[in-house]
């Protein structure tokens, strides 16, 4: 095979590219020829077309996402923030947490069981690649019409995929999401979470330093598969032939990821590392661009030393492969040969490949004779960045004017007890164990709470009870009808579910799922979003740590409901001390925390009952929400609390009914107003409470200091949720109707 | 000096960190045996626990059947150095032959992670000495391979040798054949079990303590307090 040469490109200008085939514009094309003084050579067309993608650049979002980092509150708890692979965040007793959620949108509707499954491989790699140990994954997932015909093809696929890989690899899975809207159909949302623990001494960087260090590719044979991945799959719209980008998926092998990981840890353990980085989208040209740029040093790696699964593949694809469970690491020369002696326990494939030099320049040859020679950082950092045209939506003032007040509302008992049921089985909010049930949440036993809680909850020293809390939550409906307030509400959310297990917030991570960023209308919708989460971080004093960001969602001319999904990571001082949701202990007090209004905008009922998503969203309160979490978390730590859940899609209702779904035990409740509103009304920054016997009081004025409203509304007890002169449904209704929906429609 | 119980991991072995931890919680001291180790010296008793060894590529189990540990294993357990085998360890002893049967695809072909209830049909083993005859007791069922198959003689002679250890008692998860969910050799020492016992040891981790029992009685059992029942020829 003869190879495209730098002097060969030097002497051959006029050669025709296939820039566009490649995802490039024609304006970056240039560019990257001003940038060589020459053409590229066909190894550096592919190193330049994956790394400049919207995938790996950014090139849309940046010019947006800086406002994270300059509106972001100050935290001392920050140790490695935004622009590293994932964010890490200090949790006292010397241990460090990195978390980070990653979307695999569009390769999980090519092919939903590979697509999903290497969607956690890749998120894995991210988080062992700051060193740490991960110790847990979470799914946020959304579909279209949980009775669509695609959806039965998509959603079992997915949940398969995302069990194998899990399970082999031996994480527990301890939360997420899972949400079904029209607007999926075709783009359905697959965003991975992972979390991983180290000490702080162990944090590892993405930078090459030390000329004569060698690089070291470790872990699978690079193959064909995902060949221009990040380019054409993640890049670009859905058009009608999917079927013709099957090859750009990936295929999973968590088995040899499993043995990357132990013997990572071993390496690093060993203290055999000098930098690490993952090999995701853009394989090679991404972990070769990224080291040399982050130390600010040069590289030369022999491509033809990489080993291959396929040996046909050249230097170009080599470059773009998106072979799962690689790792690239800068190794001294005097430390190889333990760095080998270890892989090899473990049965790891490493091969040196190249070099850390003092040029600048990141170099490549194949066979001996140079096929790359570039400026490492005008790959990995000087991409295009876009200031893409903002419009607000000409629909959106119609939308927002469409106030669910007009829809039918039901008044009577056997009205608003039908209203409970039919919620409850509707797929959005139906009992989701079909799904968890295929997910291992018990290995490495330190798994606390897990799905269906509000937050999963780790615990992290044996000893201590040290630990963490983790929940994801976004609501496109929301969004849709006011994505400034929707994105925040998405991040009130998940800040009251991790308070709700008694954790006191600390971080923030996101995965914002768009449609194109080349609508104007998507790009506003992006920009309020940021400016929304990034203002509310702000207010909460937790920082954005790191995130995602997934455009083209769409369909053709059709995007998705703008979808940020927001993870908050919070503490706990003492995993003893969790609360869960249940409802377990009879003659318990239940307290409703918070202010309830009329607000029905892009509400589970309307959707339900109405089809209906229209109006505005909740009116988002910041300060109430660090208020209530302040409750929670105090109430929690002081052990007053028996269970804790917090309200939102299908209201106070459907939160009773997980309550006593969970525990076993009913309620019975009497409503201070309008009781349709008092039990489905959205309203932000509530919670329900099961007080411990004897501590009301405490509660009370716990509550009082800081200004938060609690109502006694009942008492835990009896076999139904009772509601006073209103209905009266028995635990075993209520499970009936909540279980019964998604192994019908998927079993 | 407490009793030295090896937990061996294959590659791909997952619940190795959780059978340790039991059997430290059971005051029992835990020792790492690496697949390739072929030294079983100073070990009471051995552990092969829960995972995907070599990935469950090929079958469960049928290729950690080979590693070099097992050399020494298979002919230790023959002795009467009691072993058990949870999930994966189950189908790993199934495939060396030293418990009969099989575990094959669940009937819902789904994996699955459960609490189940399980009653103990056995208490002769130096696995569930500490348990009473018939107590039902709760742990956690995670396994996508978990139906336990066997043919009919060899049914017909687990039954009436009272090998099978434990049954599921809440409902068949998977589709096990006489809802069976752990046995052991006819000597008595060698206990496949599907459930994990070493995920049920206390209430902050898992549904209880009930699986406690496993460990606690393999300490007592080797500390001289029980007799491993004799088969009748090997």
């Amino acid at each position: 095979m003869t190879a495209d040469t730098v002097p060969h490109a030097a002497a051959t200008p006029e050669q025709p590219q296939p820039y566009a085939e490649l995802g490039l514009t024609g304006a970056e094309y240039t560019r990257i020829r001003e940038l060589l003084g020459r053409r590229p050579t066909d190894a550096e067309l592919a190193i330049y077309s994956v790394m400049w993608s919207e995938h790996c650049s950014y090139k849309s979002s940046k010019v947006h996402l800086r406002r994270f980092a300059e509106s972001a509150p100050p935290s001392p708890a920050l140790l490695a923030g935004i622009g590293q692979q994932a964010g890490v965040v200090d949790i006292g007793q010397g241990y460090a947490v990195t978390f980070k959620v990653e979307s695999h949108n569009h390769p999980s509707y090519v092919e939903p069981f590979q697509g999903a499954a290497t969607g956690v491989g890749g998120i894995v790699r991210d988080i062992l690649a700051m060193g740490a140990r991960p110790v847990a994954v979470m799914d946020s997932l959304r579909f279209g019409p949980a009775d669509a015909l695609d959806t039965r093809r998509v959603l079992p696929g997915v949940v398969a995929g995302i069990s194998f890989y899990g399970n082999c690899l031996g994480l527990p899975n301890i939360g997420g999401e899972l949400a079904f809207d029209p607007c999926y159909s075709g783009n359905p949302l697959v965003n991975a979470l992972c979390v991983g623990v180290m000490r702080h001494a162990d944090l590892k960087e993405a930078a090459a330093r030390g000329p004569g260090n060698k690089v070291i590719l470790f872990g699978s044979r690079t193959g064909p598969d995902g060949i221009g991945g990040a380019s054409v799959l993640a890049s670009a719209t859905f058009g009608g032939t999917d079927s013709a980008k099957r090859p750009s998926v990936q295929v999973g092998d968590p088995f040899t990821e499993k043995l990357l990981v132990e013997c990572c840890l071993e390496l690093y353990a060993a203290g055999v590392v000098a930098a690490i980085q993952d090999l995701g989208a853009a394989g090679v040209s991404c972990a070769t661009a990224e080291l040399a740029a982050g130390g600010g040093s040069g590289m030369r790696v022999e491509l033809d030393a990489v080993p291959l699964r396929d040996p046909a593949l050249g230097p170009a694809e080599i470059l773009m492969s998106e072979s799962q469970e690689r790792m690239m690491a800068v190794v001294e020369p005097g430390n190889t040969g333990r760095f080998m002696e270890i892989c090899a326990r473990w049965g790891v494939l490493a091969t040196v490949i190249g070099e850390v030099t003092g040029t600048g320049r990141l170099q490549m040859s194949w066979h001996g004779e140079q096929v790359v020679d570039i400026a490492p950082g005008s790959a990995a950092d000087d991409g295009p960045v876009y200031r893409r045209p903002i419009e607000r939506p000409a629909g959106q003032d119609a939308l927002q004017a469409d106030d669910p007040a007009r829809l039918a509302r039901p008044s009577s008992g056997p009205q608003l007890r039908g209203t409970l049921l039919s919620l409850l089985a509707s797929p959005g909010q139906a009992d989701k164990s079909w799904v968890t049930e295929q997910y291992d949440r018990h290995v490495r036993g330190n798994t606390v709470l897990a799905m269906p809680e509000d937050a999963g909850v780790l615990r992290i020293d044996e000893e201590t009870g040290l630990g963490v809390a983790l929940a994801t939550d976004g609501n496109g409906r929301f969004c849709l009808l006011d994505p400034y307030a929707g994105a925040q509400l998405a991040l009130a959310e998940a800040y009251r579910n991790v308070a709700a297990t008694g954790a006191a917030p600390l971080a923030v991570t996101n995965c914002l799922n768009f449609g194109s960023p080349e609508d104007p209308g998507v790009m506003w919708q992006f920009s309020e979003a940021v400016r929304g989460l990034a203002d509310a971080c702000a207010a909460l004093g937790v920082p954005v740590t790191g995130g995602n960001v997934s455009f083209y969602n769409q369909t053709d001319a059709v995007p998705i409901h703008p979808t940020p999904v927001v993870g908050v990571l919070g503490v706990h001082a003492d995993v003893a001390r969790r609360v869960p949701i249940g409802f377990a202990t009879e003659g318990a007090s239940v307290l409703l925390l918070g202010r309830t209004a009329a607000e029905f905008g892009g509400s589970a009922w309307a959707q339900v009952a109405h089809r209906h998503t229209g109006g505005r969203p909740p009116a988002v309160d910041l300060a109430a929400e660090r208020a209530l979490g302040a409750v929670l978390t105090g109430a929690a730590a002081a052990g007053l609390l028996d269970a804790a859940h917090d309200l939102s899609e299908g209201g106070l209702a459907v939160a009773l009914a997980e309550c006593c779904l969970s525990g076993g035990l009913g309620c019975q409740v009497r409503l201070p107003g309008d009781p349709f509103t008092e039990l489905f009304s959205e309203s932000a920054a509530r919670a329900v409470l099961a007080v411990r016997p004897g501590a009301e009081q405490a509660v009370a004025d716990l509550a009082a200091e800081h200004g938060v409203p609690a109502q006694m509304i009942g008492a835990v007890g009896g076999p139904s949720l009772a509601v006073t002169d209103t209905f009266d449904i028995t635990v075993d209704e209520l499970a009936a109707a909540h279980t019964g929906t998604l192994p019908a429609l998927f079993a | 000096m407490t009793a030295r119980v090896g937990v061996i991991t294959f590659p791909g072995s997952l619940d190795d960190v959780d059978a340790a931890r039991a059997v430290a919680r059971a005051g029992g001291t835990p020792v790492p045996v690496w697949h390739g180790q072929t030294d079983l010296r100073g070990l009471a008793a051995v552990i092969l626990p829960g995972g995907f060894s070599y990935g469950d590529y090929l079958r469960c189990g049928a290729i950690a059947r080979f590693a070099p540990v097992m050399s020494e294993l298979i002919p230790a357990a023959r002795d009467g150095l009691p072993v058990l085998g949870i999930c994966n360890g189950f189908q790993i002893l199934c495939e060396a032959h030293l418990l009969p049967g099989a575990l094959t695809r669940n009937a819902a072909l789904r994996f699955i992670n459960r609490e189940v209830r399980v009653r103990i049909e056995d208490t002769g083993t130096p696995w569930t000495a500490d348990y009473a005859q018939d107590q039902e007791i709760t742990v956690v069922l995670k396994s996508g391979e978990g139906a336990y198959v066997a043919d009919p003689a060899t049914l017909a002679r687990l039954t009436a040798g009272g090998q099978v250890v434990a049954r599921y008692a809440g409902g068949n998860p998977n589709g096990s054949v006489g809802d069976i969910a752990g046995v052991r050799s006819e000597a008595g020492n060698v206990v496949g079990l599907m459930p994990h016992p070493e995920h049920a040891i206390d209430a902050l981790t898992g549904p209880g303590a009930d699986g406690l029992g496993f460990f606690t009685s393999v300490l007592r059992s080797v500390a001289g307090g029980l007799l491993v029942p004799d088969g009748a020829d090997g």
